[in-house]
């Protein structure tokens, strides 16, 4: 938490409509570097086409989605680069990406922003460390002459490979599935294909990682671990973080700041504490029924 | 056309034998009054072009026949196999094969590759066992070369035939309009497949599934009957005949004093040639088996295979579908380039008729039968396909029906094929195979 | 203009042939997502069926024609129908829900078969019969020729438009229909809420082959001439159709059978006959690049 008020992402009038349905209307917010923001709201708010938005998945309607890579001063170019034709800009050990422009294989390997899925994506055929290696492509491709030293057995894709090897056993310790990882991912149990998709998402080397409800479905045991393992990444790696999550323990313990949605507006965004109590959030979560609003407070609070 | 498993009732419990025996001869029955409502008429009577016109000719005990056969292997089977409750085909299958990474598995390959090495030396093998080695080295190579696309990559391609008739007619036009020899042109044509590869790649990568079956069937089709209509270019139906054989590092297999066996000091023989030509296949098919093993290892291969497995994931790692699938593709086409010029150097003779969609079909089928993604799998298939083909060529009538026949029992039988489960490109500790159940067979 | 008249009207004809068997391929495909590959040959089965029907009935001096053609019609669509459940029953039950290429192999292989049995039982050659119908109505008298609708073409036409609207009535107002439609949206919840499944599927597969028997004979009468390859042709082109229209539409397949029939009438009249397959492929191709799902297929959404 070097730069606390470092805004990594800058998201400006971002609108998303299929047809006549509006899922996203009019949204900004800022994600800052070296933190944990949470992107709350009811079913259906437009969470995860915000998402998909920010990872190249959907072209949005309108809308700005800014990425700076180095510090936040790459934000001053924003408004040159928009009215350039191009996706990017980089300079000084700097760099500003417009996701909007890019496609989605791309908003990971070049703006280096990585995802998870709600309902798990994992390559479930392939074992648990092939799937950590698939990650690793773009640094295996060069290191393999794009296949072509690679296929006559050059040393230096051999050497690349271990070193992708032993990057994938680093985080295989870390998640606690070293002893899986000769196993099918699909084989997994439900929590460790949770935490086996962050670590496959860590392995493509990402400035922002985005969660897609990364605890949907896990135990409060495997919850807790679940936190671990994003406080750790926050701490000890160049990412930040952006997540969507339905659980408000997970929300309130770890995340720095909070961007409420509904009907795909923002309607509160502040610092955890502040959104918890704002009466907006509450009334979009329960209606306003004042007992059920009773219950959810309890629940926050606890 | 009899067999209908899993539906008596005697599989639901075991039920007085009494009972079995009724319901058998009902089931038999009914499968028999069925048989001669779709034999009676289509068998009995033989429609015959005479001068006149046409006439119907009676044939009625070939649907006696056909009908009796069906009431009698009906309740044959209902007696046998299908009496265990839960009684199914696949307890027919050999154990070992069916986990393969066992010792089966070693022990087969083994074994098919020293035959395949020694295969003109073997006592008794004839010129007819040779050519017929040849043959299944050529589909063992083609299978080998579509399961880069369709095991590996999961992408469905019916028309695959596209660039085994790319390569053999790349080979053949080089040869006859520049004089090139045929190992200056084997990589042209393996080039020349990739480039076609690309070309049909481009228009089916938004393509999933069915639809990208029809239009690779359909590119098949347009390149053939463009091949049977550019006369001037391609000879059309005629084909292009004279294409030149290999020569032995310089040396023809021709009987004059500057021919192989003369500068061996051996005795003129044509088999010299026929065995030649099968070690050239041999090694085309190794390179082939080697280069897709390695590719499989190789980051390029990964991405293949985890783009069968997930698109989506596949695009949020980084992967460009676009580049994974073109990729898929031109190698893929490029094995086949290699094996179609193979073939026209082998047959020396080329026309539009050897690449007809029942030869995409007889790819595919080898690869889905081996068992996608498996290299032994699919060697094991052609050898069963091809060779079991070839063997029934005395009932030359008969034989297609035969083949299209195990084309269904096989895959009622074993809908993953021989070799299903898939072994890991990478490992730490061990290599175990990873389940038919978990792999993904694609979308595209 | 006469000849682009006369042009449209082959190709009607021939898109209604088309459309006609490619309902078959739609229906299969929307309720179980697979290629019946061997519908084609379903189709030339029935064809040979009809041949036989009305040798048949020439035999015993039944010749008043459109009695002789019921009769025909009703004994393709018995023969074709029996066919089409067999090979379901045999070939893709016990695939189902099983590896997705496993039923293409086993109906490619079924497609082989059936092939192959016809060219055993019947013969290799070319059967051909005299033509049935011979009237026609001159629509317009040109200086070169006359454009011409043939009394067969109108036969073609017209019971394909009824078989469409029956065939539209059935899907859409009739329980089948419905229990067809549920087994397209979810087999599993289709059958708990009490819907027979196999019996849904089994009817759908008897319904396309019917209908295919309907082109079968309708070909034969038209062309006059058939043999055990036709299927796979007219099977391709069908699938094409369907394909074209988006499969799993009903009104699609209609559509694509009538371009695709209009395609290789007009490319076949206008430029060269050797290359209207290339020209009714190509244009498929075109077709799919910008609209992946066919014309009235339904967008797919991706889901990520």
């Amino acid at each position: 938490m070097a730069h606390a008020t470092d805004t990594i992402l800058r998201i400006d009038h971002l609108t998303m409509r299929f047809g006549g349905l509006v899922a996203v209307d009019d949204l900004s917010f800022e994600a800052r570097r070296g933190e944990i923001t949470a992107l709350i709201g009811p079913n259906g708010a437009g969470k995860t086409t915000v998402f998909n938005c920010i990872t190249g998945f959907y072209k949005p309607t309108e809308g700005r989605m800014a990425l700076a890579h180095g510090s936040s001063d790459a934000f001053a170019h924003t408004d040159e680069l928009t009215a350039s034709p191009r996706q990017s800009w980089s300079g000084e050990g700097q760099a500003l990406y417009l996701l909007e422009r890019m496609a989605d294989h791309d908003v990971n390997a070049k703006a280096k922003v990585a995802r998870t899925f709600q309902n798990i994506r994992l390559f479930g055929g392939m074992t648990v460390l092939e799937n950590l290696m698939v990650a690793q492509h773009h640094y295996l491709m060069r290191a393999s002459g794009f296949t072509f030293l690679g296929l006559v057995g050059a040393p230096r894709y051999r050497h690349a490979e271990r070193a992708a090897i032993e990057r994938a056993k680093g985080w295989l310790e870390r998640i606690n599935l070293i002893h899986r990882a000769d196993e099918p991912a699909a084989s997994l149990a439900y929590g460790d294909q949770r935490r086996l998709e962050i670590a496959r998402a860590m392995c493509s080397d990402p400035v922002l990682l985005c969660l897609d409800e990364p605890a949907a479905g896990l135990n409060p045991r495997e919850s807790a671990e679940l936190n671990e393992l994003l406080l750790g990444i926050k701490r000890e790696e160049q990412t930040s973080l952006l997540l969507i999550e339905h659980d408000m323990s997970v929300v309130m313990e770890i995340s720095d700041h909070v961007v409420v949605l509904d009907y795909g507006k923002k309607i509160s965004d502040g610092a955890p504490d502040f959104v918890k109590n704002d009466p907006k959030v509450i009334a979009a979560y329960l209606g306003v029924d004042d007992e059920e609003v009773d219950a959810v407070e309890a629940e926050v609070t606890q | 056309m009899t067999a209908t498993p899993a539906k008596p009732a005697s599989a639901v419990a075991p039920p007085a034998p009494a009972h079995d025996l009724a319901h058998a001869f009902k089931d038999a029955l009914f499968s028999a009054l069925l048989a001669l409502g779709l034999f009676g008429v289509i068998m009995g009577l033989k429609t015959e072009q005479e001068p006149t016109g046409l006439i119907l000719e009676q044939h009625w005990e070939r649907v006696l026949w056909a009908v009796g056969i069906v009431f009698v292997g009906r309740l044959v089977l209902n007696l046998t196999i299908w009496r265990r409750p839960g009684g199914k085909l696949d307890d027919l299958m050999p154990k070992g094969l069916q986990k393969y990474g066992g010792s089966t598995g070693t022990a087969i390959g083994v074994i098919l590759i020293a035959v395949a090495l020694t295969l003109p030396f073997l006592p008794g093998a004839e010129r007819y066992h040779v050519d017929l080695g040849t043959l299944v080295l050529t589909y063992v190579m083609l299978g080998w070369g579509l399961n880069i696309v369709v095991g590996l990559a999961g992408l469905l391609d019916l028309g695959y035939v596209a660039f085994y008739a790319v390569g053999a007619y790349s080979y053949a036009l080089l040869a006859s309009y520049f004089d090139l020899g045929f190992w200056a042109c084997l990589p042209l044509a393996f080039i020349l497949a990739c480039f076609w590869g690309i070309i049909l790649g481009f228009p089916v990568l938004r393509l999933r599934g069915d639809y990208l079956a029809i239009v690779t069937l359909a590119f098949g089709e347009i390149i053939r009957v463009v091949l049977l209509n550019w006369s001037e270019f391609t000879g059309g139906p005629n084909g292009i005949g004279q294409i030149p054989r290999p020569s032995f590092f310089g040396l023809e297999f021709s009987r004059g004093d500057d021919g192989f066996a003369a500068y061996f000091g051996l005795e003129f023989s044509s088999m010299h040639r026929i065995i030649f030509l099968y070690y050239v296949i041999l090694v085309l098919a190794f390179v082939t088996h080697l280069v897709s093993v390695r590719l499989r290892k190789l980051p390029i291969g990964r991405a293949w295979e985890a783009m069968r497995e997930d698109e989506i994931a596949c695009r949020s790692l980084g992967l460009s579908i676009v580049r994974t699938k073109l990729t898929a593709f031109a190698i893929g086409a490029g094995f086949g380039g290699l094996a179609g010029a193979f073939f026209a150097t082998r047959q020396g003779f080329i026309s539009p008729e050897s690449f007809t969609f029942i030869e995409s079909a007889l790819i595919l089928a080898i690869v889905v039968l081996g068992g996608m993604g498996s290299q032994l799998g699919v060697a094991i298939a052609a050898v069963v396909m091809i060779g079991g083909f070839e063997y029934f060529r005395e009932f030359e009538q008969y034989r297609m029906l035969v083949f299209g026949m195990m084309m269904v029992l096989i895959m009622v039988w074993r809908p993953r094929g021989l070799v299903s489960s898939r072994a890991p490109s990478v490992y730490l500790k061990e290599r175990k195979k990873v389940g038919a159940d978990m792999v993904s067979q694609g979308h595209g | 203009m006469d000849y682009f008249l006369q042009q449209l009207i082959n190709g009607l004809t021939l898109g209604s042939i088309y459309g006609l068997i490619a309902i078959g391929y739609t229906m299969v495909y929307g309720i179980i997502g697979m290629i019946n590959f061997a519908h084609g040959d379903v189709f030339m089965v029935s064809a040979f069926a009809a041949l036989i029907a009305f040798l048949v009935l020439l035999a015993v001096g039944i010749t008043a024609v459109p009695l002789a053609l019921v009769l025909v019609l009703i004994f393709a669509m018995l023969i074709s129908s029996l066919y089409g459940w067999t090979v379901e029953r045999v070939a893709y039950r016990p695939l189902r829900g099983s590896f997705r290429l496993a039923p293409l192999i086993s109906a490619i292989g079924m497609s082989i078969v059936l092939q192959n049995y016809i060219q055993i039982v019947q013969g290799a050659r070319v059967k051909a019969i005299q033509p049935v119908f011979t009237g026609g109505i001159t629509l317009h008298e040109g200086e070169l020729f006359d454009v011409r609708i043939s009394t067969i073409q109108i036969l073609i036409i017209v019971t394909t438009i009824v078989l469409m609207t029956v065939f539209s009535l059935i899907v859409a107002k009739t329980s089948l229909g419905r229990a067809q439609r549920s087994c397209e949206q979810d087999q599993k919840m289709a059958a708990l809420l009490g819907i027979d499944v196999d019996r849904t599927i089994s009817l759908t597969f008897v319904m396309g082959a019917a209908l295919a028997a309907v082109a079968g004979t309708m070909y034969l009468m038209y062309y006059g001439v058939i043999d055990f390859f036709i299927g796979f042709i007219a099977g391709v082109k069908a699938f094409t159709a369907a394909v074209l229209g988006g499969i799993g539409s009903l009104p699609g397949a209609m559509l694509g059978g009538l371009l695709i029939g209009l395609i290789e009438a007009f490319w076949a009249g206008y430029f060269s006959s050797e290359y209207k397959d290339v020209a009714v492929f190509a244009i498929l191709a075109i077709v799919l690049i910008f609209l992946p799902t066919g014309l009235l297929g339904k967008p797919e959404v991706e889901k990520v």
